[in-house]
């Protein structure tokens, strides 16, 4: 008989991948009922059909790769990355959108590089910029929210999905595209003019934000991420939004307040920015990825063309991230700050 | 260097030492201009033009030129081809000459050219020089294409757009649509695209390679694994 020999540290936590993942699955919901309430069943539509594309491309790519199916299915990444593109779509996208989403998602952005773990980009962030520049069309327009229009059924959502030619989609801008495309009218005015703006953010919006922010925060209370990479990207985005926020002048760039509950904030700052495979791991490194990530959310919000800035702002931290490591590294006992034995 | 059979030199140019997959040469034309199979067909041409037009010139000075001055009068050669074909463009094709735009004079810093006058030209009598330029020109004429064909379906769901700016007005209605009703996917004629089907090119020749080693390596007796007696008197089981 032999010893085992472990090395320290020896106490371990329970959690192991596929728990992780199912924390974070359970933690979308309260935001996607809120979404579900003010936009209708798109949302949910796009989940569920993406969830299924994603089981379906997981097992596609592990076959093609030689890999047991039952041990890579079961951690559930794939359902995480399919919930999260589902909700980035706008409510009520075609299937073949989501399919091509999936696809790039899966089989591009996750097996190519060698599955779960090797990913240098956050899979579902790619899905999502591969449609946003492939087809501008649909997925810069968005459902109206609840009091701004009718909302559809079940059927119509399922309808608006599977037999896209047949179904007449009604679309609005997003309170964040028409505060960019304003020029003429005082913010004031403009939250008068357009029935899509609410108390803060967006009708909908406001509370999906609050909605994403509770399972965020019920995720940090379970450990499932430390705090640092999204409170450092809601401090900076808050910052920048109170340099650039004169007052509501027709070229103001929204209140902090604004851009905290409009769009992805809430989401991409907890369940996009806290990917632990494509982010920075240290610390310190946690800290400067998330700052960084906040600036670019607004400098591309207020200042570029597309109506939303986290997914570009993601992928772009995601390729400085291994750089940020190297700067980060914390000092290990017994080395001295650059790295030589003492 | 004296002996090399044609057969090896267009095995080479095609295939095995291919300039745009293997080598990966010439990488900026071959991502900016296969949005289309007309674009991918006329910077092709205009390669192998210079490829073949160098590589004679190259090899017909080799002699003369003395080492320490060759890159110098290489890359005056090439310069010089480039501009002939540019001006030809301009009289025959005009169009397209301006959608291929600055790539054309670009031809200059392709290292495929100086690649080739460098390893191949300079070193070998006439024939075989020519014949090098065209092949390798043609290998790498023949990737563009493809990429071009493959960027153009995915993008816009039909083939052969256009081609009237090469061929002149005959060649108008060239186009296939391949698929009707498409959607546009947008990404594939953007410089991703390029990226991503250029790497898919590289990988189906990988797993080609792989098949035909595989293959040979299977007709190829193999060696008995573990230690064997040697000397025994008759077979034991």
């Amino acid at each position: 008989m032999s010893l085992m020999r472990i090395t320290s540290p020896h106490t371990h936590g329970p959690a192991r991948t596929s728990k992780v993942m199912q924390q974070v699955l359970l933690a979308t919901l309260p935001g996607l009922l809120v979404l579900t309430h003010f936009f209708g069943f798109g949302t949910l539509v796009n989940v569920l059909w993406a969830a299924v594309l994603a089981i379906a491309f997981e097992a596609l790519a592990l076959t093609l790769r030689k890999r047991p199916l039952g041990f890579y299915l079961s951690d559930c990444s794939a359902l995480v990355t399919a919930v999260l593109l589902g909700i980035a779509l706008p409510p009520y996208s075609p299937w073949w959108l989501i399919a091509v989403g999936m696809a790039s998602a899966i089989l591009l952005a996750k097996h190519l590089y060698g599955g779960l773990g090797y990913n240098p980009f956050n899979p579902a962030m790619v899905g999502y910029v591969v449609l946003l520049i492939s087809f501008p069309v649909q997925m810069t327009s968005w459902a109206p929210p609840r009091g701004a229009g009718e909302l559809p059924g079940l059927l119509e959502a399922l309808q608006a999905c599977f037999v896209p030619a047949s179904y007449d989609a009604v679309t609005m801008a997003t309170p964040l595209d028409l505060l960019k495309q304003n020029n003429s009218l005082l913010v004031e005015d403009l939250w008068q003019a357009n029935p899509q703006f609410g108390r803060w953010g967006g009708v909908g919006w406001e509370w999906a934000n609050i909605a994403f922010l509770g399972g965020g925060l019920w995720l940090l209370y379970q450990r499932v991420f430390t705090w640092h990479a999204p409170v450092a990207m809601l401090a900076t985005l808050t910052v920048m939004a109170a340099l650039f926020y004169d007052g509501g002048s027709s070229a103001s760039g929204g209140s902090p307040l604004f851009h905290l509950l409009s769009g992805a904030t809430m989401f991409g700052a907890f369940f996009i920015v806290t990917d632990p495979v494509s982010s920075a791991v240290s610390v310190r490194g946690r800290l400067v990825y998330g700052a960084l990530i906040g600036v670019l959310i607004y400098l591309i919000r207020v200042f570029g063309n597309y109506p939303d800035a986290v997914a570009f702002a993601v992928l772009i931290m995601n390729l400085a991230a291994p750089f940020i490591d190297q700067y980060t590294q914390p000092r290990t006992y017994g080395h001295t700050r650059h790295g030589g034995g003492s | 260097m004296a002996q090399t059979s044609y057969k090896e030199l267009s095995l080479n140019g095609l295939w095995k030492n291919n300039p745009a997959i293997v080598q990966l040469l010439g990488l900026c034309p071959l991502l900016a201009v296969t949005g289309s199979v007309v674009n991918a067909i006329g910077l092709g041409l205009a390669t192998t033009l210079v490829l073949v037009t160098s590589n004679t010139c190259v090899s017909i000075i080799r002699n003369i030129v003395s080492d320490a001055v060759r890159l110098p009068a290489f890359v005056m050669i090439i310069a010089s081809a480039v501009t002939c074909i540019e001006l030809l463009m301009q009289a025959f094709a005009y169009e397209l000459y301006q959608i291929l735009g600055i790539f054309l004079p670009l031809i200059t810093t392709n290292c495929v050219i100086l690649g080739r006058a460098e390893s191949f030209a300079c070193k070998n009598s006439l024939a075989p020089s020519v014949y090098d330029g065209l092949i390798m020109g043609v290998g790498f004429g023949a990737v563009l294409v493809l990429l071009g064909a493959l960027r153009e379906l995915a993008g816009t769901g039909a083939l052969f757009a256009d081609m009237d700016l090469l061929f002149g007005p005959a060649a108008a209605d060239w186009k296939i649509v391949v698929f009707d009703d498409y959607q546009s996917f947008l990404l594939a004629i953007l410089p991703p695209g390029a990226f991503l089907f250029t790497g898919l090119m590289i990988a189906v020749k990988n797993i080609i390679d792989g098949r035909i080693q595989a293959r040979r390596d299977a007709v190829k007796a193999k060696p008995v694994k573990g230690a064997k007696r040697v000397r025994v008197t008759g077979t034991i089981s």
